[in-house]
């Protein structure tokens, strides 16, 4: 076990846990924002530098400092580590650099993109960046490459994550067929793409996308986020473990995704049946409606149940135990 | 019965005098009164013949704009609809198809766009909310008295601006300081 100290609030984990891990199990507001590190995939992270924090003291062998700032998503921890997130300035800073430099061939375009509304770039760049653009030179311009039906490829959108990757390469198993070509600013998400599509888990690389990069093409332009409302629910699945969440605009199945924690990670992916077939409320078995934190947009005109005291209500649905129990309501008082 | 406070004042009760048994002083004073506001500037308008002025920043009827090459500028992005306090927009968004680009300026675009000018309660929530600069709310119409209340939802047909330049609102736009000066000047001019 290992002792560090971030944010100025000690936490013991594991050794070999990753910094970004330790900050998680602290929860709330320090921990770092992660644009490529996704935990159920294997060797992602590293990459977009969002994640970057100040190590004021190595360990209790060595107490330097560490001379950069680290990626703190593939950095271990080391016992008697000091970590410095939001307390320090260096890293705020920086981190308006990040965003900055994620931006500069993102099209912007989210007036159009369907992610608007649940995308991590969008979040990241409102809590950390800055409002206006230094950059003038023109963006990136991909040709359009079309995928099939169901899932939409927007290369111009892409931040070369490489998380769809590692998804392809594990749904996959070994055959791998989805890859990064090209260099520096000409690098994209290789073409090979398509062989992955007739894969029965193909669809999860929408879920993991951080950005609009791959979008559900059943669902585009059909609604924005906002104005659906997530319901979770399951089904008997032969390939997957059918449990989903359902976006609803009225009585109409907009899009089905998998279920994504609070940081936006899916833990059981599922299969392209479940996402792009079963758009009938009569497919599923309804749980409740799906925790939406207040911060989003999605909450806009979406109402959980407040305040409540359960002992006072004695025939609350089964769903809405499961949710309070999960995500217990603010206690007045 | 016990006051509750000592603020209760006692009236007294005198008799009427001779001019107030009359009553008719107190009949021409009033109508003296009357006589009077016959000849006073009246406080109402005989609208809709007449319309008031509006202030250069009045917030009216709602408007589509177009951009320079006669292209929708809305793209369907809810923004404004979310922005809503009163939920008086939909929208119902589509995908451009080819051959389409001089009507509509993104690859997306608003297939139905309907504002409820009954909920709407012309706030300019929207105007703040549209990245696209597409919606505005124009400082010279208002949104008129109708006899069916279907006819308050206004679709498309009646919000986008026409394709002619010389047919469009002059002040559907956000001004410049300078040109809300040269308008408020203009409007100085012309007669109440």
């Amino acid at each position: 076990m290992a002792k560090i100290t971030f944010d100025g609030i000690e936490v013991e984990v594991p050794d070999g846990t990753t910094i970004l891990n330790a900050a998680r199990q602290i929860g709330g507001s320090i921990v770092p924002p992660a644009m490529c590190y996704y935990t159920p995939l294997k060797g992602s992270g590293g990459k977009c530098r969002a994640c970057l924090v100040r190590v004021a003291a190595g360990s209790t062998k060595d107490p330097r400092p560490m001379p950069k700032l680290v990626a703190s998503c593939v950095t271990p921890v080391q016992d008697g580590m000091v970590v410095e997130n939001t307390k320090s300035e260096q890293v705020l800073d920086v981190r308006k650099g990040i965003v900055e430099m994620l931006l500069i061939n993102h099209p912007l375009d989210c007036p159009v993109c369907d992610q608007a509304g649940e995308c991590d770039l969008q979040n990241f760049a409102f809590e950390h960046g800055v409002s206006t653009t230094r950059y003038q030179e023109e963006r990136r311009t991909f040709e359009k490459i079309d995928i099939g039906p169901l899932i939409q490829l927007h290369m111009t959108r892409c931040i070369l994550c490489y998380r769809c990757v590692y998804t392809a390469d594990q749904i996959a198993k070994g055959d791998r067929v989805h890859g990064v070509l090209g260099r520096g600013d000409a690098a994209e998400i290789g073409t090979y793409i398509e062989n992955i599509i007739d894969n029965d888990f193909s669809g999860n690389v929408i879920d993991v996308c951080p950005v609009g990069a791959l979008t559900d093409k059943t669902f585009r332009f059909k609604q924005r986020v906002w104005f659906t409302k997530p319901v979770n629910a399951h089904r008997d699945c032969p390939k997957c473990a059918g449990n989903v969440t359902l976006w609803y605009k009225g009585k109409d199945v907009l899009r089905v995704t998998a279920r994504k924690n609070e940081y936006g990670e899916v833990n059981e992916w599922i299969c392209n049946e479940c996402r792009f077939d079963k758009k009938e409320t009569a497919d599923w078995t309804i749980e409740g409606p799906a925790h939406i934190d207040r911060s989003s947009v999605i909450s806009a005109n979406h109402y959980e149940l407040p305040v409540l005291n359960q002992s006072v209500i004695a025939d609350l649905p089964e769903s809405t135990q499961r949710d309070l129990e999960k995500n217990p309501p603010l206690k007045l008082g | 019965m016990q006051p509750l406070t000592n603020r209760a004042k006692k009236l007294e009760k005198k008799p009427m005098t001779l001019a107030e048994r009359a009553y008719l002083p107190a009949i021409f004073q009033g109508l003296s009164i009357t006589m009077r506001h016959f000849f006073m500037k009246k406080a109402t308008v005989r609208y809709p013949e007449e319309v008031r002025p509006f202030s250069p920043i009045f917030r009216g009827l709602h408007v589509l704009k177009r951009d320079e090459q006669g292209r929708e500028r809305c793209t369907a992005c809810g923004l404004c609809a979310v922005a809503c306090p009163a939920e008086a927009i939909t929208m119902v968004a589509g995908e451009r198809k080819k051959g389409e680009e001089g009507l509509y300026r993104e690859e997306k675009y608003a297939i139905s766009y309907e504002v409820n000018m009954l909920r709407c309660i012309f706030c300019g929530l929207c105007e703040e909310a549209c990245p696209k600069a597409a919606v505005y709310l124009q400082a010279d119409k208002m949104a008129p008295p109708r006899f069916e209340r279907d006819e308050f939802i206004y679709g498309k047909d009646r919000l986008v601006e026409p394709v002619d330049p010389a047919k469009r609102s002059e002040r559907g736009i956000q001004l410049t300081p300078e040109q809300a000066e040269a308008l408020r000047n203009k409007m100085a001019q012309q007669p109440a």
